[in-house]
């Protein structure tokens, strides 16, 4: 087969769509005006902001008044998390509930409370990538001021038990916070009747720029600013709004929610051919739960190679994939994620991110189905690891 | 991160891959839950490296320092050989990402281990020439910042 380019790494950024692209342009060098100004350019600014905060909590279920533009998920994360934090501390409630494999935005703010005399539980989730809702409800003490929960896994695809989280902590009286960064467009997410408090959504995974995002706040929950400085943001995120990639932002939500019954439909089919040809592999295994993941996540374990040189030769066949290895995570531990599911070291060392989208095509599927076996080869055959396993346990296919 | 274009050379197309059948001296190092294994064989003749090859288990860089380090000891004598550092390799690769520096050192101490095992079949103790070989990681207690 002929050589193509395929980008399989969705979940890390996306391509910003050409219709969220013509939407931002006029905002660069026509209606460049600052949306705190008077005169009509400012004017237009602010109008095209307020359209796009109505579209973003139109995709929610939410009212635009809650809705807080940021730079992105990380941002809205620590705002959410340090925000409830302080609210939380001038109660004497210092106690916070998350899960063990949230985003690092998630996790890493969390163990920067706990350096400030905040406690925090780590829900475990089971070998296939999931919460038991009755862990959380466990969990939540009268110290209790927040809940954090990842909606759909990063690495691994796997979709939490939101509602039921939600209804939990709606009746302890806990606030909620989920990170969607990874759901939005791709699951049906209504916050009010999912009792979700606070989420957390960002613009480049679902087509558009880099660098914006958005906080949802329930009304009546009243964070501390984030920024200090201007009015903008109804004075909780100073600073000139990013007019261009918000209103991209807008327009891409509605798309990405306008019709996800029908994506998840197409998505899945080819995650699921993707899913079943990579597991002919010998002694390779599916990460995370078969059915609850999100319709275009892969995520698979091969024994006796490594990630990193696996993604490399992919990339010098065209393929842009991602692992949870240590070598690709700049530290030397694989994914906190796969641990989490129980997989010891060597195998989290061989796992294989494919994240596919609506732009994925049948003929990039066949393409990855035919690439990553020839390299799995290749690099069985350089392996040690890979010689000793089939020595110890009798193993003769190579692939 | 970014590799240079030597390292990706060297993984795109590894030299000398593969096992030498009655080899004169195999060395391993590394292990399974660190992420990287390197395993090497050297076939020596007259106190010259005759031939060598190499398996590894492990990222790009590994892969890379561990088919540059065998281009670099074939046809040496074991005294040139023993001479090579991990330095040497990293600065044949053109340098590496800070993170990879380890792998270098997996190289030499890879090829150490070869001669070591090669100076043990032959009846003499390698510690005097080779040096006493620290495994590089044993999975448990290394310091190689892995929290195993």
């Amino acid at each position: 087969m002929e050589k193509r380019f395929v980008y399989a790494d969705n979940s890390a950024t996306t391509r910003v769509s050409q219709h969220a692209l013509e939407a931002a342009l006029p905002y660069f060098t026509e209606n460049y005006g600052n949306a705190s100004s008077i005169y009509a350019l400012g004017m237009n600014a602010a109008r095209a902001l307020e359209k796009a905060r109505g579209q973003v909590a139109a995709a929610l279920g939410a009212k635009p008044n809650e809705i807080f533009f940021t730079s992105g998920g990380s941002e809205s994360d620590n705002w959410a998390i340090k925000g409830c934090a302080e609210n939380g501390e001038k109660k004497g409630k210092k106690h916070i509930i998350t899960s063990v494999f949230e985003h690092h935005a998630v996790l890493h703010t969390c163990q920067y409370l706990e350096k400030h005399g905040f406690e925090v539980t780590y829900i475990p989730v089971d070998e296939k990538g999931l919460i038991n809702p009755e862990d959380v409800k466990n969990a939540i003490r009268d110290d209790t001021c927040l809940v954090t929960i990842i909606f759909a896994n990063n690495e691994i695809g796997t979709i939490q038990p939101i509602a039921e989280i939600g209804a939990i902590c709606r009746e302890k009286k806990v606030l909620f916070h989920t990170d969607a960064v990874q759901a939005v467009g791709n699951v049906e997410i209504d916050v009010s009747k999912m009792n979700i408090d606070l989420l957390s959504l960002s613009g480049h995974k679902i087509h558009a720029p880099k660098g914006c995002g958005a906080l949802y706040i329930r009304s009546g929950i009243t964070l501390p600013n984030l920024i200090h400085g201007g009015a903008q943001e109804r004075t909780k995120r100073a600073g000139t709004e990013n007019v261009p990639s918000i209103v991209a932002l807008g327009v891409a939500i509605t798309d990405a929610c306008a019709d996800i019954p029908a994506k998840r439909e197409k998505v899945s089919k080819m995650r699921d051919r993707l899913i079943d040809g990579l597991l002919k592999i010998n002694e390779t295994r599916l990460n995370g739960d078969r059915e609850k993941r999100l319709c275009g996540n892969v995520n698979v374990s091969i024994r006796g190679v490594e990630g990193e040189s696996l993604l490399l030769n992919l990339d010098l066949n065209g393929i842009c994939a991602s692992s949870g290895s240590a070598c690709t995570s700049g530290s030397l531990d694989p994914s906190h994620v796969l641990l989490s599911i129980g997989l010891p070291h060597e195998i989290a060392h061989g796992s294989l991110r494919l994240s596919i989208n609506e732009e994925t095509t049948d003929e990039d599927i066949d393409y990855i189905l035919e690439v990553v076996p020839k390299v799995v080869k290749k690099l069985r055959e350089m392996s040690p690891l890979w010689e000793r396993i089939c020595k110890e346990e009798n193993i003769t296919r190579t692939i | 991160m970014i590799y240079s274009e030597k390292v990706m050379d060297h993984f795109a197309n590894p030299r000398n891959v593969g096992e030498i059948e009655n080899a004169d001296g195999i060395g391993e190092v590394g292990n399974a839950k660190c992420g990287d294994i390197m395993k090497m064989y050297i076939k020596v003749d007259n106190g010259i490296i005759t031939d060598v090859k190499f398996k590894t288990f492990g990222c790009g860089a590994a892969i890379a320092t561990s088919s540059i380090a065998t281009e670099m000891i074939m046809g040496k004598s074991i005294e040139e050989a023993l001479k090579l550092t991990n330095k040497a390799v990293v600065e044949a690769l053109d340098g590496l990402p800070p993170a990879k520096l380890h792998c270098s050192v997996l190289a030499e101490e890879a090829m150490k281990a070869a001669i070591s095992d090669y100076y043990k079949r032959q009846g003499i103790d390698p510690a005097p020439f080779v040096g006493e070989i620290t495994p590089h990681c044993d999975g448990e207690t290394c310091g190689c910042d892995v929290n195993h």
